[in-house]
Protein backbone atom coordinates (compact mmCIF):
# COMPACT_ATOMS: atom_id res chain seq x y z
CA UNK A 1 0.00 0.00 0.00
CA UNK A 2 1.14 3.42 -1.13
CA UNK A 3 0.01 6.45 1.12
CA UNK A 4 0.62 10.14 -0.37
CA UNK A 5 0.55 12.95 1.47
CA UNK A 6 -2.53 14.63 -0.06
CA UNK A 7 -4.31 17.56 2.14
CA UNK A 8 -2.18 19.90 4.03
CA UNK A 9 -3.41 20.86 7.61
CA UNK A 10 -5.13 24.36 6.53
CA UNK A 11 -7.25 22.44 3.93
CA UNK A 12 -8.13 19.68 6.66
CA UNK A 13 -8.70 22.14 9.67
CA UNK A 14 -11.08 24.34 7.38
CA UNK A 15 -12.74 21.67 5.51
CA UNK A 16 -13.94 20.14 9.08
CA UNK A 17 -15.00 23.35 10.39
CA UNK A 18 -16.53 24.46 7.01
CA UNK A 19 -18.26 21.56 7.12
CA UNK A 20 -20.28 21.95 10.80
CA UNK A 21 -20.92 25.64 9.93
CA UNK A 22 -22.41 24.44 6.57
CA UNK A 23 -24.48 21.67 8.29
CA UNK A 24 -25.59 24.48 11.24
CA UNK A 25 -26.23 27.73 8.80
CA UNK A 26 -28.22 25.35 6.38
CA UNK A 27 -30.64 23.85 9.24
CA UNK A 28 -30.87 26.92 11.38
CA UNK A 29 -31.41 28.98 7.83
CA UNK A 30 -34.59 26.72 7.02
CA UNK A 31 -35.75 27.35 10.43
CA UNK A 32 -35.77 30.73 9.80
CA UNK A 33 -36.90 30.69 6.52
CA UNK A 34 -40.07 28.51 8.07
CA UNK A 35 -40.98 32.12 9.53
CA UNK A 36 -41.79 34.20 6.50
CA UNK A 37 -41.34 30.80 3.75
CA UNK A 38 -42.11 33.49 0.77
CA UNK A 39 -39.16 34.93 -1.62
CA UNK A 40 -39.07 38.21 -3.66
CA UNK A 41 -37.10 40.20 -6.14
CA UNK A 42 -36.19 43.83 -5.64
CA UNK A 43 -36.16 46.33 -2.17
CA UNK A 44 -39.62 45.47 -0.75
CA UNK A 45 -41.75 42.42 0.03
CA UNK A 46 -43.99 41.28 2.57
CA UNK A 47 -47.31 39.41 2.79
CA UNK A 48 -49.32 41.71 0.30
CA UNK A 49 -46.73 42.09 -2.53
CA UNK A 50 -46.31 39.02 -5.08
CA UNK A 51 -43.37 36.23 -4.04
CA UNK A 52 -41.63 34.75 -7.03
CA UNK A 53 -41.38 31.72 -4.47
CA UNK A 54 -43.53 29.78 -1.96
CA UNK A 55 -41.50 27.70 0.13
CA UNK A 56 -42.58 24.41 1.58
CA UNK A 57 -42.44 24.44 5.39
CA UNK A 58 -39.73 22.40 6.37
CA UNK A 59 -39.75 19.57 8.53
CA UNK A 60 -38.31 19.54 12.04
CA UNK A 61 -35.94 16.91 10.87
CA UNK A 62 -34.17 19.70 8.99
CA UNK A 63 -34.22 22.57 11.18
CA UNK A 64 -32.03 23.87 14.09
CA UNK A 65 -33.96 23.97 16.40
CA UNK A 66 -36.31 20.94 15.38
CA UNK A 67 -39.11 22.79 16.90
CA UNK A 68 -40.08 26.18 15.54
CA UNK A 69 -38.31 29.11 17.45
CA UNK A 70 -36.96 31.76 15.68
CA UNK A 71 -34.78 33.42 17.94
CA UNK A 72 -33.02 30.25 18.87
CA UNK A 73 -32.76 29.41 14.71
CA UNK A 74 -31.36 32.89 14.27
CA UNK A 75 -28.55 32.46 17.68
CA UNK A 76 -27.34 29.23 15.81
CA UNK A 77 -27.01 31.29 12.47
CA UNK A 78 -25.35 34.64 13.50
CA UNK A 79 -22.78 32.24 15.66
CA UNK A 80 -21.94 30.22 12.45
CA UNK A 81 -21.98 32.95 9.92
CA UNK A 82 -19.11 34.47 11.74
CA UNK A 83 -17.32 30.93 11.76
CA UNK A 84 -18.24 30.56 8.04
CA UNK A 85 -16.78 34.46 6.96
CA UNK A 86 -13.59 34.17 9.05
CA UNK A 87 -13.33 30.57 8.80
CA UNK A 88 -12.89 30.91 4.42
CA UNK A 89 -10.94 34.44 5.02
CA UNK A 90 -8.55 32.27 7.03
CA UNK A 91 -8.60 29.65 4.42
CA UNK A 92 -8.09 32.05 1.26
CA UNK A 93 -4.73 33.23 3.05
CA UNK A 94 -3.23 30.05 3.68
CA UNK A 95 -4.35 28.45 0.76
CA UNK A 96 -2.63 31.38 -1.42
CA UNK A 97 0.32 31.21 0.87
CA UNK A 98 1.06 27.61 0.85
CA UNK A 99 -0.58 27.50 -3.42
CA UNK A 100 -2.89 24.84 -2.57
CA UNK A 101 -5.06 27.29 -4.73
CA UNK A 102 -2.47 27.71 -7.32
CA UNK A 103 -1.46 23.75 -7.03
CA UNK A 104 -4.07 22.30 -6.89
CA UNK A 105 -7.23 24.34 -7.80
CA UNK A 106 -5.69 25.96 -10.84
CA UNK A 107 -8.18 24.88 -13.55
CA UNK A 108 -5.90 24.73 -17.16
CA UNK A 109 -7.08 25.14 -20.56
CA UNK A 110 -6.28 21.51 -21.84
CA UNK A 111 -8.51 20.44 -18.21
CA UNK A 112 -11.65 22.59 -20.30
CA UNK A 113 -10.89 20.88 -23.54
CA UNK A 114 -13.89 18.74 -24.77
CA UNK A 115 -12.55 15.74 -25.01
CA UNK A 116 -10.93 16.20 -21.73
CA UNK A 117 -14.21 17.05 -20.01
CA UNK A 118 -16.00 13.81 -22.01
CA UNK A 119 -12.88 11.73 -20.93
CA UNK A 120 -13.73 12.80 -16.80
CA UNK A 121 -17.42 12.21 -17.37
CA UNK A 122 -17.16 8.22 -18.61
CA UNK A 123 -14.79 8.11 -16.04
CA UNK A 124 -16.94 9.49 -13.52
CA UNK A 125 -19.29 7.68 -14.87
CA UNK A 126 -17.25 4.14 -14.27
CA UNK A 127 -16.77 5.61 -10.80
CA UNK A 128 -13.08 5.66 -11.79
CA UNK A 129 -11.88 9.28 -9.43
CA UNK A 130 -8.37 9.42 -10.38
CA UNK A 131 -5.79 9.44 -13.27
CA UNK A 132 -3.94 6.67 -12.99
CA UNK A 133 -0.68 8.78 -14.01
CA UNK A 134 -1.66 11.73 -11.58
CA UNK A 135 -3.79 10.30 -8.84
CA UNK A 136 -2.52 13.39 -5.89
CA UNK A 137 -4.28 15.57 -8.49
CA UNK A 138 -8.48 16.56 -8.64
CA UNK A 139 -9.90 15.81 -11.44
CA UNK A 140 -11.66 18.66 -13.40
CA UNK A 141 -15.55 18.16 -12.53
CA UNK A 142 -13.73 18.10 -8.91
CA UNK A 143 -11.38 21.12 -9.60
CA UNK A 144 -14.67 23.19 -11.27
CA UNK A 145 -17.03 21.89 -8.18
CA UNK A 146 -14.10 23.18 -5.50
CA UNK A 147 -13.74 26.67 -7.58
CA UNK A 148 -17.67 26.99 -8.08
CA UNK A 149 -17.83 26.56 -4.33
CA UNK A 150 -14.91 28.14 -3.08
CA UNK A 151 -15.00 31.71 -4.99
CA UNK A 152 -18.33 31.98 -5.97
CA UNK A 153 -21.32 30.26 -3.38
CA UNK A 154 -19.36 31.21 -0.42
CA UNK A 155 -18.46 34.66 -0.81
CA UNK A 156 -21.63 35.66 -2.36
CA UNK A 157 -23.90 33.51 0.27
CA UNK A 158 -21.75 35.29 2.69
CA UNK A 159 -22.34 38.77 1.19
CA UNK A 160 -25.87 38.11 0.49
CA UNK A 161 -25.91 37.74 4.00
CA UNK A 162 -24.31 41.03 5.31
CA UNK A 163 -26.66 42.69 2.59
CA UNK A 164 -29.43 41.22 5.10
CA UNK A 165 -28.48 43.54 8.05
CA UNK A 166 -30.15 46.65 7.95
CA UNK A 167 -26.75 48.07 10.23
CA UNK A 168 -24.96 47.32 7.26
CA UNK A 169 -26.47 48.36 4.77
CA UNK A 170 -25.80 51.71 6.41
CA UNK A 171 -21.86 50.85 6.67
CA UNK A 172 -22.09 49.64 2.77
CA UNK A 173 -25.03 50.45 1.19
CA UNK A 174 -23.22 49.27 -2.31
CA UNK A 175 -24.11 45.72 -1.43
CA UNK A 176 -27.61 46.16 -1.78
CA UNK A 177 -27.34 48.09 -4.93
CA UNK A 178 -25.24 45.11 -6.56
CA UNK A 179 -27.59 42.83 -5.69
CA UNK A 180 -30.56 44.72 -6.40
CA UNK A 181 -31.80 45.07 -2.85
CA UNK A 182 -32.53 43.30 0.14
CA UNK A 183 -35.45 40.81 -0.74
CA UNK A 184 -33.18 40.13 -4.06
CA UNK A 185 -30.55 39.33 -1.35
CA UNK A 186 -32.76 37.44 0.26
CA UNK A 187 -33.32 35.66 -2.33
CA UNK A 188 -29.73 34.94 -3.65
CA UNK A 189 -28.88 34.14 -0.41
CA UNK A 190 -31.15 30.82 -0.43
CA UNK A 191 -30.29 30.33 -4.23
CA UNK A 192 -26.54 29.77 -2.58
CA UNK A 193 -27.76 27.74 -0.10
CA UNK A 194 -29.58 25.07 -2.09
CA UNK A 195 -26.38 25.38 -4.43
CA UNK A 196 -24.33 24.58 -1.20
CA UNK A 197 -26.82 21.94 -0.36
CA UNK A 198 -26.71 20.10 -3.04
CA UNK A 199 -23.05 20.34 -3.44
CA UNK A 200 -22.85 18.51 0.23
CA UNK A 201 -25.32 15.55 -0.66
CA UNK A 202 -23.10 14.89 -4.38
CA UNK A 203 -19.69 15.38 -2.33
CA UNK A 204 -21.31 12.70 0.19
CA UNK A 205 -22.20 10.70 -2.32
CA UNK A 206 -18.77 10.68 -3.84
CA UNK A 207 -16.69 10.07 -0.82
CA UNK A 208 -18.73 6.99 -0.43
CA UNK A 209 -18.14 5.86 -4.18
CA UNK A 210 -14.40 6.85 -3.82
CA UNK A 211 -13.99 5.01 -0.52
CA UNK A 212 -15.01 6.32 2.86
CA UNK A 213 -12.53 5.42 5.13
CA UNK A 214 -9.57 6.60 2.54
CA UNK A 215 -11.03 9.67 2.04
CA UNK A 216 -11.77 10.30 5.25
CA UNK A 217 -8.75 9.33 6.74
CA UNK A 218 -7.13 11.58 4.01
CA UNK A 219 -9.18 14.60 5.54
CA UNK A 220 -7.97 13.72 8.44
CA UNK A 221 -4.55 12.80 8.93
CA UNK A 222 -3.35 14.61 5.28
CA UNK A 223 -2.46 10.65 4.18
CA UNK A 224 -4.20 9.02 1.19
CA UNK A 225 -3.93 5.79 0.01
CA UNK A 226 -3.66 5.30 -3.83
CA UNK A 227 -5.65 3.32 -5.46
CA UNK B 1 -18.76 0.77 3.23
CA UNK B 2 -22.21 -0.37 3.91
CA UNK B 3 -21.74 0.35 7.65
CA UNK B 4 -19.95 3.13 7.33
CA UNK B 5 -22.84 4.51 4.52
CA UNK B 6 -25.08 3.93 7.40
CA UNK B 7 -22.96 5.83 9.89
CA UNK B 8 -22.80 8.36 7.78
CA UNK B 9 -26.33 9.49 6.57
CA UNK B 10 -27.14 8.62 10.19
CA UNK B 11 -24.96 10.96 11.51
CA UNK B 12 -26.07 13.54 8.88
CA UNK B 13 -29.38 13.13 10.11
CA UNK B 14 -28.78 13.18 13.79
CA UNK B 15 -26.88 16.66 13.45
CA UNK B 16 -30.29 18.78 13.84
CA UNK B 17 -31.32 16.73 17.35
CA UNK B 18 -27.80 16.75 18.58
CA UNK B 19 -27.65 20.53 18.00
CA UNK B 20 -31.02 20.83 20.40
CA UNK B 21 -28.94 19.07 23.12
CA UNK B 22 -25.45 21.57 23.06
CA UNK B 23 -28.09 24.49 22.91
CA UNK B 24 -29.49 23.17 26.15
CA UNK B 25 -26.01 23.13 28.14
CA UNK B 26 -25.55 26.83 29.86
CA UNK B 27 -22.29 26.99 28.70
CA UNK B 28 -23.02 26.80 25.47
CA UNK B 29 -25.67 28.72 25.25
CA UNK B 30 -23.45 31.67 26.92
CA UNK B 31 -21.32 31.24 23.66
CA UNK B 32 -24.07 31.04 21.15
CA UNK B 33 -25.85 33.82 22.39
CA UNK B 34 -21.89 35.73 22.28
CA UNK B 35 -22.64 36.41 18.44
CA UNK B 36 -24.43 39.02 19.33
CA UNK B 37 -21.93 41.15 20.89
CA UNK B 38 -19.78 39.79 18.05
CA UNK B 39 -22.32 41.05 15.41
CA UNK B 40 -22.19 44.32 17.85
CA UNK B 41 -19.30 45.19 17.88
CA UNK B 42 -18.18 44.10 14.18
CA UNK B 43 -21.01 46.51 12.41
CA UNK B 44 -20.14 49.36 15.40
CA UNK B 45 -16.47 48.94 14.20
CA UNK B 46 -17.23 49.09 10.73
CA UNK B 47 -19.82 51.99 10.26
CA UNK B 48 -20.03 55.32 10.90
CA UNK B 49 -22.02 56.44 13.85
CA UNK B 50 -24.05 58.83 12.01
CA UNK B 51 -23.93 56.28 8.62
CA UNK B 52 -27.59 56.44 7.51
CA UNK B 53 -29.95 54.05 6.62
CA UNK B 54 -30.37 54.05 3.10
CA UNK B 55 -33.92 56.11 1.97
CA UNK B 56 -35.71 55.79 -0.98
CA UNK B 57 -37.96 57.72 -3.25
CA UNK B 58 -41.47 57.78 -3.27
CA UNK B 59 -42.38 55.65 -5.65
CA UNK B 60 -39.74 52.78 -4.44
CA UNK B 61 -42.92 52.33 -1.53
CA UNK B 62 -44.45 49.15 -0.63
CA UNK B 63 -47.98 49.73 -2.06
CA UNK B 64 -49.17 48.44 1.53
CA UNK B 65 -47.17 48.74 4.69
CA UNK B 66 -48.39 45.27 6.69
CA UNK B 67 -48.62 45.65 10.26
CA UNK B 68 -47.62 43.44 12.84
CA UNK B 69 -47.44 41.94 16.66
CA UNK B 70 -50.08 44.05 18.60
CA UNK B 71 -52.59 45.67 15.94
CA UNK B 72 -54.97 47.01 18.32
CA UNK B 73 -54.12 47.72 22.11
CA UNK B 74 -57.41 47.30 22.68
CA UNK B 75 -57.21 48.53 26.58
CA UNK B 76 -59.78 50.40 27.84
CA UNK B 77 -57.60 53.73 28.61
CA UNK B 78 -56.32 53.17 25.12
CA UNK B 79 -59.63 53.03 23.20
CA UNK B 80 -60.44 56.20 25.30
CA UNK B 81 -57.25 57.69 23.87
CA UNK B 82 -58.37 56.79 20.37
CA UNK B 83 -62.14 57.81 20.61
CA UNK B 84 -60.99 61.64 21.16
CA UNK B 85 -57.96 61.28 18.31
CA UNK B 86 -55.28 61.23 20.73
CA UNK B 87 -55.77 64.65 22.00
CA UNK B 88 -55.65 64.16 25.96
CA UNK B 89 -52.27 61.67 24.76
CA UNK B 90 -49.14 62.54 26.35
CA UNK B 91 -45.94 61.00 26.14
CA UNK B 92 -43.64 61.26 29.17
CA UNK B 93 -39.85 61.44 28.79
CA UNK B 94 -38.28 61.29 32.37
CA UNK B 95 -35.68 58.91 34.27
CA UNK B 96 -32.16 60.68 34.21
CA UNK B 97 -33.39 63.67 32.39
CA UNK B 98 -32.75 67.18 34.28
CA UNK B 99 -36.23 68.36 33.20
CA UNK B 100 -38.87 65.73 32.62
CA UNK B 101 -41.48 66.60 29.74
CA UNK B 102 -44.60 65.44 28.79
CA UNK B 103 -45.67 66.18 25.37
CA UNK B 104 -49.11 66.17 22.88
CA UNK B 105 -48.84 65.21 19.31
CA UNK B 106 -48.84 69.25 18.92
CA UNK B 107 -45.70 69.53 21.03
CA UNK B 108 -44.26 66.89 18.38
CA UNK B 109 -45.23 68.43 15.54
CA UNK B 110 -43.94 71.59 16.74
CA UNK B 111 -40.65 70.67 17.10
CA UNK B 112 -38.00 70.48 13.91
CA UNK B 113 -39.13 67.48 11.64
CA UNK B 114 -37.74 64.50 9.66
CA UNK B 115 -39.53 63.26 7.29
CA UNK B 116 -37.82 59.96 5.76
CA UNK B 117 -38.61 57.07 3.27
CA UNK B 118 -37.09 53.98 4.54
CA UNK B 119 -37.07 50.23 4.88
CA UNK B 120 -38.48 48.03 7.82
CA UNK B 121 -37.07 44.82 8.29
CA UNK B 122 -39.26 42.21 10.27
CA UNK B 123 -37.17 39.31 11.67
CA UNK B 124 -39.14 37.13 9.94
CA UNK B 125 -37.85 38.21 6.79
CA UNK B 126 -40.23 40.70 5.16
CA UNK B 127 -39.22 44.04 4.07
CA UNK B 128 -41.58 47.12 3.73
CA UNK B 129 -41.29 50.37 2.87
CA UNK B 130 -42.63 53.27 3.80
CA UNK B 131 -42.50 57.78 4.74
CA UNK B 132 -42.19 58.54 8.63
CA UNK B 133 -42.10 61.70 9.86
CA UNK B 134 -41.48 62.89 13.46
CA UNK B 135 -38.83 65.03 15.65
CA UNK B 136 -35.59 63.18 16.48
CA UNK B 137 -35.60 61.54 19.65
CA UNK B 138 -32.34 63.39 19.73
CA UNK B 139 -33.61 66.57 19.94
CA UNK B 140 -36.52 65.42 22.76
CA UNK B 141 -33.59 64.34 24.53
CA UNK B 142 -31.29 67.01 24.17
CA UNK B 143 -34.59 69.61 25.81
CA UNK B 144 -35.26 67.34 28.65
CA UNK B 145 -31.57 67.46 29.44
CA UNK B 146 -29.96 63.53 29.61
CA UNK B 147 -27.86 63.32 33.00
CA UNK B 148 -24.38 61.98 32.26
CA UNK B 149 -25.19 58.70 33.92
CA UNK B 150 -27.96 57.85 31.15
CA UNK B 151 -26.82 54.65 29.46
CA UNK B 152 -30.37 52.99 27.58
CA UNK B 153 -33.43 54.76 26.72
CA UNK B 154 -36.31 52.76 27.38
CA UNK B 155 -39.67 53.01 25.85
CA UNK B 156 -42.90 52.09 27.28
CA UNK B 157 -45.77 51.30 24.93
CA UNK B 158 -49.95 51.43 25.44
CA UNK B 159 -49.98 47.43 24.20
CA UNK B 160 -49.68 44.28 26.09
CA UNK B 161 -48.56 41.66 23.80
CA UNK B 162 -49.02 37.77 25.15
CA UNK B 163 -50.81 39.50 28.35
CA UNK B 164 -47.52 41.40 29.10
CA UNK B 165 -46.22 44.85 28.47
CA UNK B 166 -44.39 45.51 25.30
CA UNK B 167 -41.57 47.49 25.61
CA UNK B 168 -38.01 48.13 24.17
CA UNK B 169 -35.06 50.17 24.48
CA UNK B 170 -31.82 51.08 22.50
CA UNK B 171 -28.34 52.38 23.16
CA UNK B 172 -27.43 56.30 22.84
CA UNK B 173 -25.55 55.49 19.62
CA UNK B 174 -28.87 54.81 18.00
CA UNK B 175 -30.79 57.31 20.27
CA UNK B 176 -28.98 60.28 19.03
CA UNK B 177 -28.72 58.99 15.20
CA UNK B 178 -30.03 61.33 12.74
CA UNK B 179 -32.63 59.26 11.44
CA UNK B 180 -33.88 57.89 15.01
CA UNK B 181 -37.38 59.52 15.42
CA UNK B 182 -40.64 59.97 16.82
CA UNK B 183 -42.82 58.85 13.63
CA UNK B 184 -46.56 60.29 13.99
CA UNK B 185 -46.78 60.26 10.62
CA UNK B 186 -46.74 57.16 8.01
CA UNK B 187 -47.09 58.09 4.38
CA UNK B 188 -48.67 61.61 5.06
CA UNK B 189 -50.95 60.59 7.30
CA UNK B 190 -51.21 60.35 10.72
CA UNK B 191 -49.94 57.14 11.97
CA UNK B 192 -52.85 54.40 11.30
CA UNK B 193 -53.79 52.60 14.56
CA UNK B 194 -52.13 48.73 13.28
CA UNK B 195 -48.70 50.93 12.70
CA UNK B 196 -48.52 52.23 16.65
CA UNK B 197 -50.76 55.42 16.62
CA UNK B 198 -50.41 58.03 17.83
CA UNK B 199 -46.76 57.54 17.66
CA UNK B 200 -43.80 55.18 17.40
CA UNK B 201 -40.47 54.62 16.91
CA UNK B 202 -38.18 54.40 13.94
CA UNK B 203 -34.55 53.04 14.94
CA UNK B 204 -33.79 52.73 11.22
CA UNK B 205 -30.63 50.75 11.33
CA UNK B 206 -32.60 48.01 13.47
CA UNK B 207 -34.87 45.03 12.94
CA UNK B 208 -38.47 46.10 13.16
CA UNK B 209 -39.56 44.60 16.88
CA UNK B 210 -37.41 47.69 17.98
CA UNK B 211 -39.24 49.92 16.61
CA UNK B 212 -41.61 50.65 19.17
CA UNK B 213 -45.61 51.09 18.87
CA UNK B 214 -48.06 52.69 20.70
CA UNK B 215 -45.47 55.02 22.35
CA UNK B 216 -46.53 56.22 26.48
CA UNK B 217 -43.02 57.01 27.97
CA UNK B 218 -39.50 57.86 27.18
CA UNK B 219 -37.36 57.10 30.48
CA UNK B 220 -33.69 57.40 30.22
CA UNK B 221 -31.82 54.60 32.66
CA UNK B 222 -28.33 53.81 33.54
CA UNK B 223 -29.39 49.73 33.31
CA UNK B 224 -32.24 47.89 32.03
CA UNK B 225 -31.74 45.27 35.25
CA UNK B 226 -34.95 46.05 37.04
CA UNK B 227 -36.85 46.59 33.89
CA UNK B 228 -39.15 44.28 32.39
CA UNK B 229 -37.29 40.46 33.31
CA UNK B 230 -34.09 43.14 32.37
CA UNK B 231 -33.13 42.18 29.01
CA UNK B 232 -34.16 45.40 27.77
CA UNK B 233 -37.29 44.43 25.47
CA UNK B 234 -40.55 42.01 25.27
CA UNK B 235 -39.16 40.08 23.18
CA UNK B 236 -35.43 40.11 24.44
CA UNK B 237 -37.47 39.15 27.67
CA UNK B 238 -39.49 36.55 26.84
CA UNK B 239 -38.26 34.69 23.40
CA UNK B 240 -34.34 35.02 23.19
CA UNK B 241 -34.38 37.57 20.29
CA UNK B 242 -30.93 39.78 20.53
CA UNK B 243 -31.21 43.41 21.86
CA UNK B 244 -28.40 44.01 19.60
CA UNK B 245 -31.23 43.36 16.37
CA UNK B 246 -28.52 45.11 13.47
CA UNK B 247 -28.92 42.02 11.61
Amino acid sequence: MTFVYRHRLATRIWHWINAVAIFILIGSGLGISNAHPRLYWGRYGANFDPAWLELPRFPSWLTIPASYNLALSRRWHLFFSLVLAFGLLGYMMASLLNRHFARDLHLRRRDLSRRHLWADLRAHLALRFHDPERPRDYNVFQKLSYVVVIFILLPLVILTGVALSPAMNAAWPWLLDLFGGRQSARSIHFLCMFGLALFTVVHLALVILAGVVNETRSMITGWWRLP
Amino acid sequence: MILARRSLIAGTAALPAGCDRIAEQPTARRILFLGEDMHRGLQRALSDRNALAPEFTPDQRSPFFRPNGTRDPGTTEYAALRAARFDDWRLKVDGLVARPLSLGLADLGALPQRAQITRHDCVEGWSAIGKWQGPRLGDVLKAAGLRDAARYIVFTCADLYGGEPYYESIDLVDAFHPQTILAWALNDRFLPVMNGAPCRLRVERQLGYKHAKYLMRIQAVGSLVGIGKGRGGYWEDNVDYDWYAGI
